[in-house]
């Protein structure tokens, strides 16, 4: 064992709703959890894709939102003191010759574990690609999905690609110290704040930023580094313009990642278990939610929940095979409410 | 009422759908391989099709939601439209349309 280890009776891989109330069913039973998410916050699909649409059928909530949903979770298991780890994806999982897991995490982070739990929905978010030709070859220096270090774009002929929050907002900050800055977008109305759109037109009125109406066409450079980008613009001509930074923002898409190297069996993507405990192929390493696949399978927040419950009670047999376990209800056990700081 | 979905190979498929159902959702029942990410809440761009030029003027256009979301696709075409955004009425019968590579799962 390493200084830096983690240990915890349970990783969970995903903070999305089910992965979050994994933490309330593992923390009735005295399972201390550490969650790890690729995504800023916890929330999964509900934070990134859907905060504000309305979700109809969580049980006893005619409607909620899906930041509602997620802040109503982060209330329900606050007592259990999860603590989180975002912004990784988790690369490796091990199984130890003692039963034990090793997680590791592209952020460098290592858990010891008792339990895996994998919850991690439809997979990692990741940065939407444009499918241009050769962009991986660029991707890392020329092309980046995210602003890491603003001096990356000083004196540089920058190019952002996207018409949200993302690509205005970068417009506006990096105008000042790049060399050029170019905004391509499909159409000249933003999603983004009202006050950003009139700002970057100002600034487009000033000649201070290049606007484009068109789309991704074409790279062209050698060795990594980008040369320019031919934009095919909205009356089909093509333009080549100066490029040796592009930031493309179409958003996040899902990708299943990692979750396919563990060894796991799968089928279709997803990942197999029983009804029982809703365990893997390996022991120790369970698959609730979205992930997982088993005969007569939904693919409904409700159905995450009860696989959460069942979960639960097989990680605690694993992580304390001796202790008797009695079930009991929050609404009349004493024990439970005390967990829970009812007073 | 049917619809005609041309696949990512290019093999066409005579679908049988039905009145109220999400184009999205024919497509998938039919076990096409479509992302569909969000099933259905207009929210991630992952079910676009191109729809054949004949029935351009006689589907209804896309809402401003719809359109906010294909700004999140990075090669929209002038005929991509979002299918999860399509219901399926009589006057969809007999649609044609191109499942786009960006809605392609595997």
């Amino acid at each position: 064992m390493t200084k830096s280890e983690i240990l915890t009776d349970i990783v969970i891989i995903g903070a999305g709703p089910v992965g979050l109330f994994a933490v309330f069913e593992l923390g009735l039973l005295d399972l201390k959890c550490h969650l790890i998410d690729i995504l800023d916050r916890p929330g999964g699909q509900c934070a990134e894709l859907y905060p504000e649409k309305p979700i109809y059928d969580i049980p006893a909530f005619p409607v909620i939102s899906g930041q509602e949903l997620t802040d109503n979770l982060m209330k329900q298991i606050e007592p259990f003191k999860p603590e989180f780890h975002f912004n990784q994806m988790v690369e490796v999982v091990e199984k130890l010759p003692d039963g034990q897991f090793i997680v590791k995490t592209n952020e460098g982070k290592v858990f010891r574990s008792k339990v895996v739990v994998i919850a991690a929905g439809g997979g990692s978010f990741q940065p939407k690609r444009p499918p241009v030709e050769n962009i991986e070859q660029y991707e890392g220096k020329s092309v980046q999905y995210a602003v890491r270090r603003i001096e990356d774009y000083r004196n540089q002929d920058v190019m952002i690609v996207g018409g949200g929050d993302s690509a205005l907002d970068w417009a506006l900050n990096l105008h000042s110290i790049a060399k050029s800055l170019t905004l391509v977008h499909r159409r000249d109305v933003f999603r983004a704040s009202p006050a950003s759109v009139k700002e970057m037109f100002n600034l487009v009125d000033e000649g201070k930023i290049n606007f484009i109406l068109g789309q991704i066409a074409s790279l062209e450079g050698e060795n990594g580094q980008l040369s320019a980008v031919n934009i095919k613009t909205k009356n089909s001509e093509m333009k080549k313009i100066t490029t040796s930074r592009l930031l493309p923002f179409f958003g996040l898409t899902m990708k299943l990642g990692p979750v396919a190297d563990w060894g796991l069996e799968l089928n279709d993507n997803l990942i197999v278990v029983d009804t029982e405990k809703f365990e893997t192929s390996i022991k120790g390493i369970f698959a609730i939610g979205d992930i997982n696949y088993y005969p007569g399978k939904l693919k409904l927040i409700l159905s995450g929940f009860h696989e959460a419950a069942l979960m639960a009670q097989a990680a605690k047999k694993i992580i304390n095979p001796d202790e008797r376990l009695i079930f009991q209800y929050t609404t009349s056990s004493t024990k439970l409410q005390k967990k829970l700081g009812v007073k | 009422m049917k619809i005609y979905v041309t696949d990512y190979d290019g093999k066409t498929h005579k679908l049988e759908a039905l009145e109220g159902w999400r184009i999205m959702e024919i497509i998938r029942d039919w076990g096409l391989d479509m992302r569909a990410e969000c099933g259905g809440a207009c929210a991630c761009a992952t079910c676009e099709v191109y729809i054949d030029e004949e029935w351009l003027d006689k589907i209804p256009p896309a809402s401003e939601e719809e359109e906010n979301m294909l700004d999140q696709v990075p090669n929209v075409e002038s005929n991509s439209r979002l299918s999860c955004q399509l219901l399926m009425s009589e006057q969809l019968d007999g649609l044609k349309l191109t499942l786009a590579p960006n809605s392609k799962s595997k």
